[in-house]
């Protein structure tokens, strides 16, 4: 194993390891710190940062941060990789890899080329030695374009999960949340509901009332109950009509267990969702979530830092083609993040090496009330990421999930993103708002005191109710 | 009419005519009724009324002091001693709230000097006990603040009647749930409740836990925890908690374990619906019809 050193000051600072290396190499974060791999001062901090930036990237391929023999996202990682699409960037330092991402010739199109050749570990390992300009600039070349039944990713674009969560899964109040995020333009990534439970029978009914009301008013979407890959095998093999396969994943084999998942219970999930060919204009059919942290909070680290772990989970998600890829970046707690100095690095972090992998990515911009951050906080990270051209981000009903009890971007929100820098949600939504008359061409709303008539009815016979 | 409370109420609805004019309300409000979350908030350009944006700010604003305020424990010695039974005050491993936020195993930890206390106790006392009582602030102040004199004013009463011998009851000072091992092992109790206060929510700051632990040791799986959540005026009553956690503490002594193995058999589900998906004709029609 390669001892690495660097000099910072007059000090000679040593690295036993490649993941100690990238552990002493990542800025701040509370995780670290828990897991007892941080740095012990900025200097020795900066030293591993000077150290990394000399690694060739050929590196990675030969040193691996969990032994190929006991881990399968390890072995995923080595066997996926792609030596051609490597060539062009194989001689480079992790160093001389940043300095050619923000190069002018490095285009959307290099980068498109390179994405098989690039391991999650290259990817990590220079965005530690990147300043958030950096993460938005390079990210903002690289465009991954899916699609399901509408476009999502296209360049001035910026979709949104609808997330109708409610505590007891009512249909009611699913509906209402789900009509206001419609009128408000939200839903073009996904219609997706965190059910309040697992159970089978409960899930499909959910799933039936989102494909009812997608097809009911022709929506040019896809919906997504957001429950274990299992149930979802469970309920294609019933016959539910299934969009999009959810799952939470992570970065080491270990960690999946932990999830309950493993490749093989996700190559069968795929399948599954394949098979059903529901798609319109694309067959991108699985959506996952991921979050710094989630291996530490399994005990599945391996001594690797938490932002290195993270980027690994995407090794696992780029084998699926999926349409979504969800960083879910504050609900794991003041423990994983502390502030929203470190939620907002972490997001920009994610949302870099997914694209910069070939990942849809987008994020959950969120924090819970433990950590020290607040609607400021989101702001900086939603508008960061808008013009990092992140692919989509959660709409809920003022920013509160009364499910989920986080915070996250509200239907405002993204309203505002998208007035603020011009952006659309995908074309074929789009379209489908202005036929609506919920939009106009320019992407204002033009509901006032009248509904759209497709939505007059159904809304207004509630007023006896409520009433 | 007094010409005051006339010119207040003229200034009044100037205020909203004002309102009126630089918001546009949403035409569904009336939908609020099927749910909490904050639908039809209206809107100026794209953006949240000022009304709406500043509830919110009052509502992060509750949530945050019930994590940052500290937990007074004079007033709650105060409220525990009406109850009649001695009180050991504790602290974990955690000296500050930044600490505890970052560091959650030094919050499941006794500190040693409260160890040392209980061990001193115990060897006096020479008894083992069934049960011991655990109370901490968790995440929320606000939860024991609010609900810590009513939850054991319906929780005592129940366990007397089970002929338990009860342990003092134990305050620790910026504990995690698992904290109550270390209490329950150095007092030499058998089983263990902590009540403690949960990650608070933005409507909900002052929601209380309770996790019950059979047979605890140091270092116990959360998987041999039962847990009552959300125990607040707005959410489960101290009734209905008395009533699972009497149950589950029956059971648990009667098989030799607590935990995900032993169910809660009198949990009824919760999915009384309100209403029905109205957004589609088909059950528009059954609706109107019931």
């Amino acid at each position: 194993m390669t001892q690495y050193t660097a000099l910072a000051g007059h000090t000679r600072f040593q690295f036993k390891n490649l993941a100690t290396l990238m552990a002493k190499a990542s800025p701040l974060r509370s995780g670290d710190i828990l897991a007892g791999l941080a740095a012990d001062s900025a200097q020795e901090r900066v030293a591993a940062q000077l150290a990394l930036a000399d690694v060739p990237l050929k590196n990675f391929l030969n040193e691996t941060l969990i032994p190929y023999e006991q881990d399968e996202v390890t072995r995923l990682i080595i066997d996926s990789h792609n030596t051609l699409a490597f060539a062009p960037i194989s001689h480079l330092t992790v160093g001389d890899f940043r300095n050619w991402l923000l190069r002018y010739e490095t285009t959307s199109e290099e980068l498109q080329k390179v994405a098989a050749g690039i391991t999650p570990e290259m990817a990590a390992a220079v965005s530690k030695i990147m300043r958030i300009q950096d993460l938005i600039m390079v990210a903002s070349k690289c465009q991954v374009v899916t699609k399901f039944r509408n476009t999502i990713g296209l360049n001035k674009t910026l979709s949104t999960r609808l997330q109708p969560n409610h505590p007891t899964d009512d249909p009611a109040g699913v509906a209402a949340t789900l009509i206001d995020g419609l009128l408000y333009g939200n839903g073009d990534a996904v219609i997706g509901i965190n059910p309040a439970t697992d159970n089978l029978q409960a899930v499909t009914e959910l799933m039936k009332m989102l494909d009812d009301v997608i097809h009911h008013y022709q929506i040019p979407t896809q919906s997504c109950v957001l429950t274990h890959v299992t149930t979802h095998i469970e309920a294609i093999n019933r016959g539910a009509p299934v969009d999009l396969v959810f799952q939470s994943i992570a970065g080491t084999e270990k960690a999946n267990n932990g999830f309950g998942v493993s490749l093989s219970i996700l190559d069968e999930a795929y399948d599954a969702a394949l098979s059903l060919k529901r798609g319109t204009v694309g067959n991108n059919v699985m959506y996952f979530e991921t979050g710094q942290g989630s291996a530490l909070s399994a005990n599945a680290n391996f001594g690797i830092d938490q932002q290195t772990c993270e980027a690994r989970a995407y090794a696992v998600a780029r084998r699926y083609n999926p349409l979504l890829v969800n960083t879910v970046v504050g609900f794991i707690g003041p423990e994983y993040l502390y502030n929203g100095k470190q939620i907002i690095r972490a997001g920009l972090e994610d949302h870099f090496c997914g694209k910069l992998l070939g990942l849809p990515m987008g994020c959950d911009i969120c924090y819970t009330n433990h950590a020290e951050a607040d609607q400021d906080d989101m702001d900086m990270l939603l508008t960061q990421l808008a013009t990092a051209g992140v692919n989509f981000i959660m709409g809920i009903p003022g920013s509160d999930d009364i499910m989920l009890n986080y915070q996250t971007t509200s239907f405002h929100d993204a309203l505002y993103a998208r007035q603020l820098l011009g952006l659309k949600p995908a074309p074929e939504f789009d379209f489908w708002l202005q036929e609506q008359g919920i939009v106009d061409q320019f992407g204002q709303l033009l509901v006032t005191d009248h509904l759209p008539d497709p939505f007059a009815q159904a809304v207004n016979d509630q007023i006896k109710v409520a009433s | 009419m007094n010409s005051q409370i006339a010119k207040t109420l003229i200034n009044k609805k100037a205020a909203l005519d004002n309102t009126a004019a630089q918001v546009q309300l949403n035409p569904w409000q009336h939908l609020r009724h099927y749910t909490d979350a904050r639908i039809a908030l209206g809107r100026a350009g794209n953006s949240l009324p000022t009304q709406a944006h500043l509830a919110f700010q009052l509502d992060h604003a509750k949530a945050r002091d019930a994590v940052h305020l500290p937990l007074d424990y004079e007033l709650l010695g105060k409220q525990l001693r009406q109850f009649g039974l001695p009180v050991i005050t504790l602290a974990s491993c955690v000296d500050n709230r930044a600490t505890y936020l970052q560091r959650p195993d030094l919050g499941r930890t006794l500190c040693t000097k409260s160890i040392e206390q209980l061990q001193g106790f115990s060897q006096l006392q020479r008894h083992i006990y069934d049960l011991v009582i655990v109370i901490s602030e968790g995440l929320s102040s606000l939860a024991i603040t609010e609900n810590i004199e009513k939850m054991l004013t319906e929780l005592l009463p129940s366990l007397n009647q089970m002929e338990l011998s009860i342990a003092p009851i134990c305050i620790v000072q910026q504990g995690r749930v698992a904290v109550a091992d270390d209490v329950g092992v150095h007092i030499q109790a058998r089983m263990t409740v902590i009540l403690i206060g949960e990650r608070p929510g933005l409507s909900s700051p002052d929601s209380l836990g309770i996790y019950f632990t059979y047979h605890p040791e140091t270092g116990c799986a959360d998987s041999k925890r039962n847990c009552l959540s959300n125990i607040r005026p707005r959410g489960m009553s101290y009734q209905q908690a008395v009533e699972r956690l009497t149950y589950l503490i029956k059971e648990a002594d009667q098989r030799g374990y607590s935990g995900v193995t032993l169910k809660d058999e009198t949990e009824v589900s919760d999915r009384s619906a309100v209403g029905k998906n109205f957004l589609l004709p088909l059950l528009r029609k059954e609706y109107s019809a019931e």
